[in-house]
């Protein structure tokens, strides 16, 4: 079982490597990628850097070209597409079913691993992925219960990669237009959701407020923990009471459950958070390392206390194991 | 001035209603100015006060009234069941099926079978238009997040490969699935125990900011817009820009139904359709920001 970890730019790469990845996943300086963000991403030197620095050390580079291009901007992805391809990189993330066309013109068999921002949730979309495309593995969006996921690696064309920890989509992903419906920009369109750029915060009457384009997603009591107004975790009202509507700010943590996702043949472990410091990737991905090791190596469970360990790097402090448990659903 | 009078659609419901409330509504639909009426469950699977017999009766209804018919389908499809009734409406000949997930398109295009791609398949450029169409798509529902300037470098493609280009112009648009029923968790209730709930909401469940504004609706594990998207006013704009078919999402039956009126009054006598929006029985906030390539929430003109 692989762990996979996120490296939004040089620094996190090195943690990443040296922490024990199999592989790292990168994107480019523009929309092409679903992390998007001011002073994220790679250039071209950092990218030949960062390749030379993993794979002396045998770890992979994964480049995420997983948004969709819409037609007037078309050349922006396809360039993107050659400048990975052209620098080296092992494989790449995709959702686009044209991107994943323009690929295959240019190979027949470079590695294409489909993006959770494809959203296949089951054997048919699979199968759909791999006979038009060849995909060699599916990200699984984070809505499937544990029994599916296991049904899936069982009879999917391809391999399976799940996520493991960071922060939850509680969206099939690529799916979701809430950003765009609240911002104009969407993960689809611009790689972003609730985009900083419209964020708000403001004191009012001592509570602290946080707004997206105006619209206001929470309101904290004072020593309330106020996290990011990501647009699906705020606190809005439903026939006059006000509840987290959509999930609470908390993020996914699937270590509990590692034995399982194993034994199912689950083929790679996802580590969330291209937008988070070298500090946290470091931590997670040593974390991750152990638990994956005691499990494929030694057939040990993840103690409590590990599993917790990591809740102070998780959004809002909490985590779920999420859709995996069906009373999550 | 209206040259050429765009065909009308009705999207599947998508809402949970009882059998009696569907066949009702689809009685009024037979005789109502519509030309395409989409059919079926595209949120749930644990709604089925309707059978495939059921939807297969209607369907019969509607096409003998004239309606082109065409059997929706499921949009996240996670269980092995919901794929085995995918396949028996996506390898069937007798009506077109609209596909929301690309397993639609695996099971139809597999059964040399044609379809509709519906807004949830992602299209957003002619490569993927292009692909789609070899492999049998024969009309596009555009994606509700895409607006005039991003179907502009497309309209063309589609034409020459008679694609029709359906666009929404009426309804609260889909903006969201998820593995959580967001209805059963407003009654504190798991999706496998939740009382199929949303049976009381004829159009979902409003969520608002605790400032009173208008945020989302849900309506199961669908997350939709709580605005009503309406470019009747921009009808014109929509014909100049390629728009075949306009979409109508059902809201409430009633209201529905006086929309498709409405809109279909307007094409036969006026140089561009009037909405009248005080002859519908809900009070409806309105958007048509995606059109214009700026948020979706917000209203232009």
């Amino acid at each position: 079982m692989d762990l996979v970890c996120p490296a939004g730019n040089y620094q996190s790469l090195i943690k990443a490597v040296d922490g024990g990845a199999d592989a790292v996943y990168i994107g480019l300086r523009n929309e092409t990628n679903a992390r998007h963000f001011a002073g994220l991403n790679f250039t071209d030197k950092q990218i030949t850097k960062g390749i030379d620095y993993a794979h002396q050390r045998k770890c992979k580079v994964y480049c995420a070209i997983n948004t969709y291009p819409r037609e007037a901007h078309w050349q922006r992805w396809t360039s993107s597409v050659d400048q990975a391809m052209d620098l080296g990189i092992d494989t790449l993330i995709v959702a686009d079913i044209g991107v994943m066309e323009y690929i295959r013109s240019r190979s027949a068999d470079f590695p294409i691993h489909l993006s959770v921002q494809a959203s296949a949730t089951n054997l048919q979309a699979l199968n759909f992925y791999y006979q038009n495309f060849g995909i060699l593995r599916a990200v699984l969006p984070r809505v499937l219960s544990l029994r599916q996921v296991a049904q899936l690696a069982k009879t999917a064309p391809c391999e399976i990669e799940v996520f493991g920890f960071g922060s939850l989509c509680i969206m099939a992903e690529g799916r979701c237009y809430l950003s765009s419906y609240m911002t104009g920009e969407s993960p689809n369109t611009k790689g972003v959701c609730s985009p900083a750029a419209y964020v708000d915060w403001q004191e009012q009457d001592g509570k602290l407020e946080s707004r997206l384009n105006n619209l206001l997603i929470d309101r904290f009591s004072e020593g309330e923990n106020a996290g990011y107004p990501t647009l699906c975790k705020g606190r809005f009202e439903v026939d006059s009471s006000v509840e987290h509507v959509l999930e609470e700010p908390t993020s996914l943590n699937t270590m509990g459950i590692l034995p399982e996702l194993n034994s199912a043949g689950v083929a790679a472990i996802k580590i969330e958070g291209r937008q988070r410091s070298p500090a946290y990737v470091n931590q997670v991905t040593r974390a991750w390392r152990k638990a994956i090791d005691g499990v494929v190596l030694h057939g040990k469970r993840v103690g409590l206390e590990e599993i917790s360990g990591l809740a102070n790097l998780a959004e809002g402090k909490q985590t779920t194991i999420g859709a995996y448990e069906r009373s999550w659903q | 001035m209206i040259n050429s009078k765009p065909k009308i659609s009705l999207a599947a419901v998508p809402y949970f209603w009882s059998k009696e409330s569907y066949l009702s509504f689809y009685h009024q639909v037979a005789s109502a100015p519509v030309d395409i009426v989409y059919i079926g469950e595209t949120v749930c699977s644990k709604r089925r006060s309707m059978k495939l017999a059921d939807w297969l009766a209607i369907a019969e209804l509607l096409s003998a009234s004239g309606k082109q018919v065409v059997l929706s389908t499921l949009t996240l499809l996670e269980a092995e069941s919901e794929l085995g009734y995918l396949s028996k409406l996506a390898s069937q000949k007798n009506y077109l099926i609209e596909a929301n997930d690309v397993a639609a398109i695996q099971i139809a295009s597999e059964n040399k079978n044609s379809f509709v791609a519906g807004s949830a398949i992602n299209i957003y450029n002619n490569r993927s238009l292009m692909r789609l169409k070899e492999l049998g798509m024969s009309r596009w529902v555009v994606p509700v997040e895409l607006g005039c300037d991003d179907l502009l470098p497309m309209i063309q493609l589609a034409a020459r490969e008679s694609v029709e280009i359906e666009y929404q112009v009426f309804g609260r648009m889909p903006l969201a699935y998820s593995a959580r029923c967001f209805t059963a968790r407003h009654h504190q209730l798991t999706k496998d125990q939740c009382q199929l709930r949303c049976l009381e909401d004829e159009q979902g469940v409003l969520v608002n900011t605790q400032e009173g504004e208008g945020f989302v609706q849900i309506n199961g594990i669908q997350t939709q817009s709580s605005k009503v998207s309406n470019l009747i006013h921009q009808s014109l704009s929509l014909l100049n820009h390629g728009i075949d078919i306009f979409r109508i999402v059902p809201v409430s039956a009633v209201d529905t139904i006086e929309v498709i009126q409405q809109i279909s009054d307007g094409f036969l006598t006026l140089a561009e359709p009037l909405f009248e929006p005080n002859k519908l029985v809900g009070d409806y906030q309105y958007c048509n920001g995606y059109w214009f390539q700026i948020e979706g929430m917000n209203q232009v003109g």
